[in-house]
């Protein structure tokens, strides 16, 4: 069967395979001199400083962790701090009596059942020369009595360690964040070597958003041990780096006063100062005890924060999203203006509702009576819908979205921590992506009064507020002012520029007199302003009343009553200080949200320079 | 080298002609004899290593004996049976690999082991001989050098067990049997054009992986590349094994006087670490003539591999022989801080006992190999 072909092959293959086996062993020749160069080079050319190592009775390892950075406001005010957690802690190779000790150590402070069990289950984990935590977290008086009596009991000491602190921890607890436990889902994603002995890690806010800045780098120390491990001297230290210290632009004053000022309401505030985009104070409340997760927090505290309905774990002024109301009439005011859909002084009659043409459905204005004939500023001075309704039908709601998404609506800030929200600004585009549905035109009428599909943050009205009180031109939203002397420069947004640049008077000045005209809906809150304040109120539908019902006020359960917006800006003439006030549940914006900006314009006027 | 060759082939038909019971035994004296020499090697340096624990000592002689007789029972076998089976062993390996997969047990944190109710069993193992096998076995069925499309069926083969197992993870064994199957495919006469090409490629791909990679998995990558980043972690091992190592000097502490392994600086003294320990006792000296030992079993293969008669048998004996040295390779390059650690054991000293059976058993399909032959020639 076999050809001379095959035969031929045959030796070829053999012929081949030996040419490679041959290449084989010269590549093994190769590696196995590789292997004896290299024991060549350890045994001999650095046998000496091993042989040294090895003599020297062992050398041992530890990790010195980092120290995490602070963080501060922007008057140089502790936000987040390292306090020294005192724990008793015992060396069982130095005490005679473990049992008696631990007896007399009782009398002195409390150390309960779980303490002791803890302690005895560590003990048979490690070896009789380490330092045991008997107690842990022991307060400042516990500590001094122990200090007092520590002659009694030898082997027994007081160890430090660094927990993170925070002085406000209600104020900062969503702007600031907290710290944690490092997690199962965490340590796959940190960098092993860099947290080999860090045991918390941001779980939040700036903490999280600046972690890497803040945790620094590990170091190292060499300890030359006894056969047994006992440590002797130190034979090199690589000193960690400890984290950047942060400065924000949060003034906690100001954060103070908003907080103070919403009193039992829910609600969020952020204000940003216009001349740079800082931040300055940025409010959800209610807050939670930050502190409570720093040193640890239990299940029952946990799910309680958890199971609470005023919801205190939810970040509102970065992840709330609420109908703007009537905030938004001053920026389709400008739309109008911009495209030429109404002239300054055309009046429109406000007869208490609107309809579109051909239909019988009732737009209503909240006036019951109606507002009379209206042009552009007495509109936004008295807020009156219907103006806007005919607005809108005019502006159609694809150029009110052009037009708005210049001043920051339905994108994010860019505000420099994570977990922000976008909002919702919407078109017919949006509409038929995200609901599949033809826009109504009954809907570009209820957007124009900031209802409807409208959604905006906190920030984002604050933001966009700065815009029209700097006439276009603005900062992204910041809240870090400074890494350790390093200063973060502002960054500029697109300037928002107009074909008429009169028409920005138009619209501020109406704002103006929301706030200083006679029948403006704010103007309860300029008594004994030294400065003037500009903005517009809000007051946002949480449920929708029926066609022919009426808004009872007083009869409205709790929680569906209507939210209380108010932006400003302030001075009105030399703007510095852009707030946006949005209460849950809290009714008019005029009456409730108005007061507390100018609480703290009042704080941030009179003493910012 | 030239003399060594012909020295051990004079030797070997030395014992053929006048031993004839070693060839109906289907023994190979020379290779026997070497692998005594080491197994006792190792034996002694466990007794060391492993701090004098009799039990150890004890169950490591019986896993040998067994491991040997499995050689011996392998050596029986003609190769012509042993390809016959040889896609049959694949395919239930692979079967079983995806079996742990799915219901593996967990050992030491990654899932390898296979519980069939009365013993429990390494499906990699059996792929570290299967693999070779089935490879040698689909390319001899071709002729040499094998086309561009069996080099990619064969390449497919291969990444199948290579990617399962390293999944388990199990970076060492992934590499040995990786390696095994690409020692067919050279064998078998891919070009050379072919080789360079994928080194380059493979070189040329590396930069745009390493920026698809997050920096945290760089980290881990540089960390696993340099352990010595970790100074408390997989670094430890490395720093003490160097310690050991480098203090052992020219001629060793002595047997039994390893101060480094002797009072637990050194981790896993008697398994993966083991050669840290062998260093320091005998120094560089020792290391040397323990090194030759491996080197001398590995060009006795090779040329068992020479010698045979047909393509299968060729190509699965010169795959069995580069793989016993990779493993040795790997091992002491780890150990010394040369490698990544990536776990594999020193053949035949370090204690445990699948990866021994796997590796003796080997040496039995090599003893089959070299005594079924027809002879022809002389």
């Amino acid at each position: 069967m076999k050809t001379s072909f095959d035969l031929k092959s045959s030796l070829h293959e053999s012929r081949l395979f030996l040419s490679r086996s041959i290449t084989l062993i010269i590549f093994v020749l190769i590696l196995f001199v590789a292997l004896i160069a290299r024991l060549t080079y350890l045994q001999i050319e650095t046998h000496e400083k091993y042989s040294d190592l090895a003599q020297n009775n062992r050398v041992k390892l530890s990790v010195i962790n980092p120290v995490r950075g602070l963080i501060f406001d922007v008057h140089g005010r502790v936000l987040a701090e390292n306090n020294p957690s005192y724990s008793l802690e015992l060396v069982p190779e130095q005490v005679d009596d473990i049992n008696l000790t631990i007896k007399k150590l009782s009398a002195l402070l409390p150390i309960s059942e779980n303490d002791i069990t803890l302690f005895e289950k560590r003990r048979k984990q490690l070896k009789r020369f380490a330092s045991i935590p008997l107690r842990k977290r022991l307060n400042d008086t516990e500590a001094a009595i122990f200090s007092a009596n520590r002659h009694l009991f030898p082997g027994v000491d007081i160890q430090a360690r660094p927990l993170r602190h925070y002085p406000y921890p209600e104020l900062t607890s969503h702007v600031v964040g907290y710290v944690g436990a490092i997690n199962e889902k965490e340590l796959k994603t940190i960098d092993p070597v860099n947290y080999r002995g860090s045991r918390f890690i941001g779980k939040t806010g700036v903490e999280k958003t600046y972690e890497s800045e803040l945790h620094g780098f590990v170091g190292y120390q060499q300890t030359e041990n006894t056969a047994q491990g006992r440590s002797l001297k130190v034979l090199s230290h690589t000193p960690p780096l400890s984290g950047s210290n942060l400065t924000l632009n949060l003034d906690i004053e100001l954060q103070k006063i908003a907080y103070n000022m919403l009193g039992d309401y829910t609600g969020t505030i952020a204000a940003i100062d216009t001349r740079t985009g800082a931040v300055r104070a940025l409010v959800s409340k209610p807050g939670f005890n930050a502190n409570l997760f720093a040193k640890g927090i239990d299940t029952v505290s946990y799910k309680a924060l958890q199971t609470s309905t005023k919801k205190p774990l939810f970040n509102r002024a970065l992840r709330g999203q609420y109908p703007p109301g009537s905030t938004l009439k001053p920026f389709f005011g400008l739309a109008g203006l911009e495209y030429n859909t109404i002239q300054p002084n055309e009046k429109i009659n406000c007869p208490g509702f609107y309809r579109l043409p051909k239909q019988e459905h009732k737009y209503r204005d909240w006036k019951r009576g109606g507002h009379g004939m209206m042009n552009l500023h007495d509109s936004i001075v008295q807020s009156c819908d219907v103006y806007f309704y005919t607005l809108a039908h005019r502006l159609k709601i694809d150029r009110m979205h052009s037009f708005l998404s210049r001043f920051g609506f339905g994108q994010k800030t860019g505000l420099d921590i994570n977990g922000e929200k976008g909002g919702l600004l919407p078109s017919r585009e949006w509409k038929r992506r995200a609901r599949n549905q033809a826009w109504h035109p009954g809907e570009t009428l209820i957007a124009g009064i900031g209802q409807g599909f409208n959604l905006t943050t906190p920030l984002q009205l604050a933001h966009a507020t700065a815009i029209l009180a700097n006439r276009g031109t603005a900062f992204e939203p910041s809240l870090l002012a400074r890494i350790d002397s390093t200063l973060i420069k502002p960054m500029p947004t697109l300037p928002v520029e107009l074909n008429n640049n009169s028409h920005w008077d138009i619209v501020l000045n109406a704002m103006y007199d929301v706030v200083n005209g006679a029948r403006g809906t704010a103007r309860r809150i300029k008594e004994g302003a030294p400065y003037k304040i500009a903005g517009k109120t809000g007051t946002a539908q949480v449920f929708s009343i029926k066609q022919d019902g009426k808004y009872d006020e007083e009869n409205v359960l709790e929680h569906l009553k209507d939210h209380a917006l108010f932006i400003s800006f302030a001075p009105a003439k030399d703007p510095q200080l852009a707030i946006a006030v949005i209460v849950e549940n809290g009714g008019h914006g005029g009456s409730v949200a108005a007061p507390i900006a100018r609480a703290m314009f009042d704080q941030y006027i009179t003493t910012s320079p | 080298m030239i003399s060594s060759f012909q020295h051990t082939q004079n030797r070997s038909h030395y014992h053929q002609r006048k031993v004839g019971l070693l060839q109906r035994l289907h023994i190979d004296i020379t290779l026997l004899i070497l692998l005594i020499c080491l197994s006792s090697i190792g034996i002694l340096i466990l007794l060391s290593a492993g701090h004098e624990d009799i039990g150890l000592l004890q169950r490591q002689v019986t896993r040998l004996g067994i491991a040997f007789l499995a050689m011996l029972v392998v050596a029986q076998i003609p190769p012509h049976i042993l390809k016959m089976f040889a896609p049959w062993l694949f395919i239930l390996g692979t079967i079983l690999l995806l079996g742990v997969l799915f219901v593996g047990d967990m050992g030491k944190g990654a899932q390898r082991w296979l519980d069939l109710g009365f013993f429990r069993f390494q499906p990699s193992e059996l792929l570290k001989l299967a693999t070779p096998m089935a490879i040698a076995w689909y390319l001899a069925e071709r002729r040499l050098p094998p086309r561009l499309k069996h080099i990619g069926f064969a390449t497919v083969f291969i990444a199948i067990p290579t990617v399962l197992i390293a999944k388990q993870p199990d970076l060492g064994t992934a590499i040995l049997i990786a390696s095994s199957g690409i020692a067919v495919l050279f064998l078998a006469g891919i070009s050379w054009k072919l080789i360079t090409g994928v080194i380059a490629a493979t070189a040329g791909l590396a930069p745009v992986l390493w920026s698809f990679m997050k920096e945290y998995q760089q980290q881990r990558v540089l960390t696993f590349l340099n352990p010595e980043n970790d100074p408390l972690g997989a670094g430890y091992h490395i720093i003490q094994s160097k310690i050991a190592i480098g203090s052992g000097g020219i001629y060793g502490k002595g047997w039994m006087h390893g101060s480094q392994a002797r009072l637990e600086f050194l981790p896993e003294s008697s398994t993966d670490f083991i050669f840290a320990v062998f260093s320091e006792e005998f120094g560089l000296i020792g290391c040397i003539m323990l090194l030759t030992i491996y080197l001398l079993i590995f060009i006795r293969s090779i040329y068992i591999a020479i010698q045979a008669q047909d393509t299968f048998s060729r190509l699965l004996a010169g795959s069995l022989s580069l793989t016993f040295f990779v493993y040795l390779f790997v091992n002491v390059g780890m150990v010394t801080g040369i490698l990544p650690v990536v776990g594999v054991p020193l053949p035949l000293v370090s204690y445990g006992g699948t990866s021994m059976v796997t590796l003796l058993i080997g040496f039995g399909i090599l003893m089959s190999i070299h005594t079924h032959r027809k002879l022809l020639s002389s």
